[in-house]
């Protein structure tokens, strides 16, 4: 019996040492399994763990100020109050809000909706309640804290234009990002983000917006933050200074604000500084930055007089009489036309059998260059035009900054339109009429001009230079601002003569007993301004119309037929300092609706200038871009 | 019968209770108790340094337990032979219990509230089963083993519970119930061929019995055989597990200091995932040294086993052993994303008291076959005929 028992223990020995060694091997094989998950693959699961607990959270900069020429804000960004409420925080949501309700007005709508947004979110994410809180709100809160539990007062910024509709149209606006607008970059995915929409928060977005900062948060499996891991702080967007001189931009919003539909051009002829740029009517951009309500958004759209487009630079206009100095010169640079030759006006020229009317119907009798001008007589130039032919009138055009985009840093910028034979056979595949050249030699027909074209056109016959626009103080790119170096624009290829006599005949128009915006005429000893009137037609005058009523008078007229009043100017005549242009839509006459705008904008402009002749260059924002202007040192002599 | 001949003094075998406490092996007592306190700290840790609410009562368990480990191992071995069927018997019924008050509509229930108690019989089933089969086997001569007939019996033994929790369903606890049985049937002699005769017959079985897993058992399969396909679903979980275990590295990331675990990334940390809690928070060399303890443990199971004259306490003694190898493997192993995720607690180092108590019971039993080696038992159950 025993020697079976220890055949049995012999057996169970044996398997017993074979069933050791097998759970040996699976044990190893676990070890080995251990070794591959924490020492082999170590760094990819480090990874992964990171990615499951580090959440990188985007710190949104804040908007780069935007100053006049003086550092007047223009564009600032605002403390913006909102109340949130954290759910896990507060015993009762509905009981809360009911109190909170008792403090700050909420209303029985909001109360809903936040009940509705705390149920779908997790306890611990907040959730606004109210937006845009008064400081007075924020105040009667915080008293009553203690009754608030779960209440959080948080602070934001939102974009706040303190001049409000004064600068609507070149400053633009901020608004949440649309889809389209997206370009992969996180930032425009944050939540209440906002990026320029028009004007120079347009163009200048990217300078303006600036770099995220990053926060490192630490998240559990549910995505509540336990802790700040890391935070860097980004870069807020540069500061960009304007040209602009608030004080003569609200003054030019005042001068035109009586008109229906207006805009004005304020610029420097040497440097291209655009002083002021005034739109009417115009809107309140603040009114988008937290969003627009409909009703007003449809009142805007549906609004006859444009308020949100930009008429100085997103308007065109026939220039009427304004053009008349761009054919006269094209006429003396051909050398068709010598300054004294004289050609007689008798009220109308015949070509064909078509008739070309003078605005006087009487005529205006013998004419000579200067005296076209002055007087704005139209059939000289049907004479002059037919001679030069319109090629040449549009060179002249061209070269005087019509036509073209003049490069001005604001969005949807339009070029007008500048006819030759050749544009003519291409767009509308018909020949060059004669006639048509004699209608645009005084700025009717197919030729259009925005009034920033035709205030820079203004600029360079009183220069000499190919003056172009700008509206900041610096060269203002993505990368960041860096001072504008002094610019020497080129001289204009034409005969100083010629310019001169030009500058003369503009003088006569407006300090010469007669000329046609003598009304217009600035008194004041040395700031004297030299102009030109344009009085452009909207419709067709019928032969029908003169003969039986004779050419209706504006005011008979509904608005939209009447026509567009236009003048532009230079001041002071002597050392001129100053290019304006201004356009009142179907205003009516020229140097009687637009001279006396004209008149007023320049009479300011230098009258700011020599009362702010003290002011060293030191007390002036970014001194290193300031530079002495030539011409200051002029007016300073004269 | 038998119960004449033990009347104290006259027993040969008779050994006094203090000698018997000074027998018993307190090396392993040792290395239980630094498990446990292991498992201790890891509870500490999940509940992000606090005794509650896992830690303390862990601790009452293991102090209660250990207690009873230790009555267990001072009562002779001939008494837990007599009952081995008897246990068995109670465990069989219990589990019928548990199976008809299911039905009548608990849905899975796998307990019996007894009032200060919730005993769960199909943990007592793993002890009683081993016992029984021991107790079996132990009757049976190495000829008889070779008999086909003489197989049935425990084979149904075997059967019989497992099918019932099965039912239950738990899967986890059937599978050591057939490999903790098989593996008595392996020490006993049972022929090579015959095992690899069920093996086979088993795998040609898996088609049919992949019908009678319930949906969530399907998943756990599919998604172990692929994880990546379900990341937020049911592959969460080991998909999960295996970067707390990857990050944790060489060293770990520290005591409380594991983010997976303490972000509440890693579920279950308490109870199933414990090892890769300690993985992620002692690394590879932490890892490694409970491996090492567990294989020890088992080590001393095996030297106990081979030095223990009867074989009933042979088979016992590696029975046990292998059921707690069983636990240990499967546990790590599904951690680690080798096998498929099922319920299978860390033994006296995951949270929960029955299996604690059930690990330490059947240590309770190891010691007493370890204390009372050297009796010699007859096959028929008594003593072996000396006297």
């Amino acid at each position: 019996m025993w020697h079976r028992d220890s055949d049995r223990f012999r057996l169970f020995t044996r398997r017993a040492l074979m069933l050791g060694a097998g759970k040996g091997v699976l044990l190893t094989g676990l070890a080995a399994r251990m070794y591959y998950l924490q020492v082999l693959e170590s760094d990819r699961y480090q990874t992964l763990a990171d990615e499951n607990r580090i959440s990188h959270r985007l710190l949104p900069p804040p908007r780069g100020l935007v100053t006049d020429r003086f550092g007047a804000p223009l564009a600032i960004n605002r403390q913006n109050y909102h109340i949130m409420i954290v759910r896990e925080q507060t015993p009762d949501v509905r009981r809360t809000l009911e109190i909170l309700d008792q403090i700050i007005e909420l209303g029985p709508d909001t109360i809903e909706r936040v009940e509705r947004d705390v149920e779908r979110r997790r306890s611990f994410v907040p959730v606004t309640v109210r937006d845009n809180l008064t400081w007075d709100e924020v105040a009667r809160v915080g008293v009553n804290a203690p009754d608030l539990p779960g209440l959080i007062i948080d602070a934001g910024r939102s974009r706040d234009y303190p001049e409000g509709p004064h600068l609507a149209h070149t400053l633009g606006y901020v608004a949440a990002v649309s889809e389209k607008e997206l370009t992969g970059d996180p930032l425009l995915e944050l939540p209440g983000f906002t990026i320029g929409k028009s004007g120079v928060e347009k163009v200048y977005d990217l300078a303006l917006r600036g770099t995220a900062g990053t926060s490192q948060v630490e998240v559990n499996a549910l995505g509540r933050v336990i802790r700040e891991l890391e935070r860097e702080e980004g870069d807020s967007g540069n500061t960009v200074v304007m040209t602009l001189d608030l004080d003569l931009q609200r003054y030019a919003n005042q001068r035109l604000s009586d008109k229906e539909s207006a805009s004005a051009v304020v610029m420097d002829i040497h440097n291209g500084e655009v002083l002021a740029l005034a739109s009417h009517p115009t809107y309140d951009p603040n009114a988008f930055t937290n969003g627009i309500s409909h009703k007003l958004w449809n009142s805007l759209i549906n609004n006859p007089y444009a308020p949100l487009s930009n008429k100085a630079v997103n308007g065109t206009y026939a220039p009427g009489s304004t053009f008349k100095m761009c054919v006269a010169l094209a006429g003396l640079e051909a050398g068709i036309i010598s300054p004294h030759q004289k050609f007689f006006c008798n009220g109308h020229l015949d070509l064909g059998n078509a008739r070309f009317h003078c605005w006087k119907r009487g005529g205006h009798g013998w004419m000579n260059m200067h005296d076209s001008i002055k007087h704005s007589c139209d059939v000289y130039y049907y004479e002059i035009s037919q001679k030069i032919g319109i090629d040449r009138i549009a060179a002249m055009a061209r070269k005087l900054g019509l036509g073209e985009d003049t490069g001005i840093d604001l969005p949807n910028e339009r070029s007008g339109l500048i006819p030759t034979k050749d544009w003519k056979e291409i767009q509308l595949g018909k020949r060059w009429q004669g006639g048509e050249t004699l209608i645009a030699s005084i700025g009717q027909g197919y030729v259009l001009a925005t009034p920033l074209q035709l205030c820079t056109m203004t600029a360079r016959l009183a220069s000499g230079k190919a003056v172009r626009p700008h509206l900041t103080r610096d060269n203002v790119t993505p990368e960041g601002v860096t001072s504008r170096q002094a610019e020497e624009f080129p001289e204009l290829q034409v005969n100083r003569a010629n310019l001169a006599r030009i500058r003369d005949a503009m003088n006569g128009v407006t300090n010469e007993l007669r000329g046609t915006g003598h009304r217009a005429r600035i008194s004041i000893k040395g700031m004297e301004m030299a102009g030109k009137s344009g009085t452009s037609q909207v419709r067709r005058i019928t032969m029908r119309e003169r003969q039986t009523t004779g050419v209706l008078d504006n005011d008979v007229l509904p608005w939209k037929y009447r026509d567009h009043a236009l003048f532009v100017a230079f001041a002071p005549v002597e050392n001129p300092r100053y290019a304006c242009a201004v356009v009142v839509e179907h205003g009516g006459g020229g140097s009687s609706v637009a001279g006396p705008i004209v008149r007023d904008l320049l009479q300011k402009a230098q009258e700011l200038q020599s009362a702010r002749q003290g002011i060293s260059a030191a007390d002036l924002p970014n001194s290193a871009s300031l530079r002495r202007d030539p011409s200051q040192t002029d007016q300073d002599e004269g | 019968m038998a119960g004449s001949r033990y009347r104290i003094g006259e027993d040969p075998d008779y050994v006094p209770i203090g000698r018997r406490l000074l027998l018993l092996n307190w090396t392993l007592v040792l290395l239980i108790a630094a498990l446990s306190g292991i498992g201790f700290a890891m509870l500490y840790s999940a509940a992000n340094g606090s005794l509650q609410p896992w830690a303390e009562r862990q601790m009452v368990r293991f102090a209660i337990g250990a207690a009873l480990m230790i009555i267990i191992a001072v009562t002779d071995i001939r008494i837990w032979l007599k009952l081995a069927y008897f246990s068995y018997f109670v465990a069989l019924i219990l589990l019928i219990a548990v199976e008809i008050k299911g039905d009548i509509g608990m849905g899975a229930q796998r307990w019996i509230n007894l009032g200060f108690f919730q005993l769960q019989p199909s943990e007592l089933m793993k002890i009683s089963l081993v016992l029984a089969l021991a107790r079996y086997f132990h009757g049976l001569t190495a000829e008889d083993v070779g008999r086909i007939t003489l197989l049935i019996p425990p084979l149904l033994m075997i059967a019989a519970p497992s099918a019932l929790v099965l039912r239950q369903p738990d899967l986890g606890t059937t599978l050591l119930l057939i490999a903790g049985g098989g593996v008595i049937f392996w020490l006993a002699g049972v022929r090579i061929w015959k095992f690899a005769l069920v093996l086979g017959s088993a795998l040609a079985a898996i088609p049919i019995g992949w019908q009678f897993l319930r949906e969530y058992q399907k998943n756990r399969v599919l998604t172990f055989l692929n994880p990546e396909n379900d990341p937020l679903g049911a592959g969460y979980h080991i998909t999960q597990s295996k970067i707390a275990l990857g990050s944790g590295g060489l060293f770990g990331k520290g005591f409380m200091l594991g983010s997976q675990s303490h972000l509440n990334f890693l579920p279950e940390k308490q109870t199933d995932f414990i090892f890769t809690m300690l993985g992620e928070e002692f690394g590879l060399v932490g890892g490694m040294a409970l491996l090492g303890l567990y294989a020890l443990v088992i080590t001393y199971g095996y030297v106990i086993a081979l030095r223990c004259q009867n074989q009933f306490g042979r088979l016992v003694a590696i029975g046990v052993t292998s059921t707690f190898f069983l636990y240990v493997f499967i546990n790590i192993a599904m951690v680690m994303g080798l096998i498929p995720v099922v319920g299978v607690p860390l033994p006296l180092v995951s949270y929960g008291g029955t299996v604690m108590m059930t690990i330490l019971v059947s240590f309770g039993l190891l010691m007493s076959v370890s204390i009372h080696r050297d009796i010699r038992i007859s096959r028929q159950g008594n003593d072996d005929g000396r006297s």
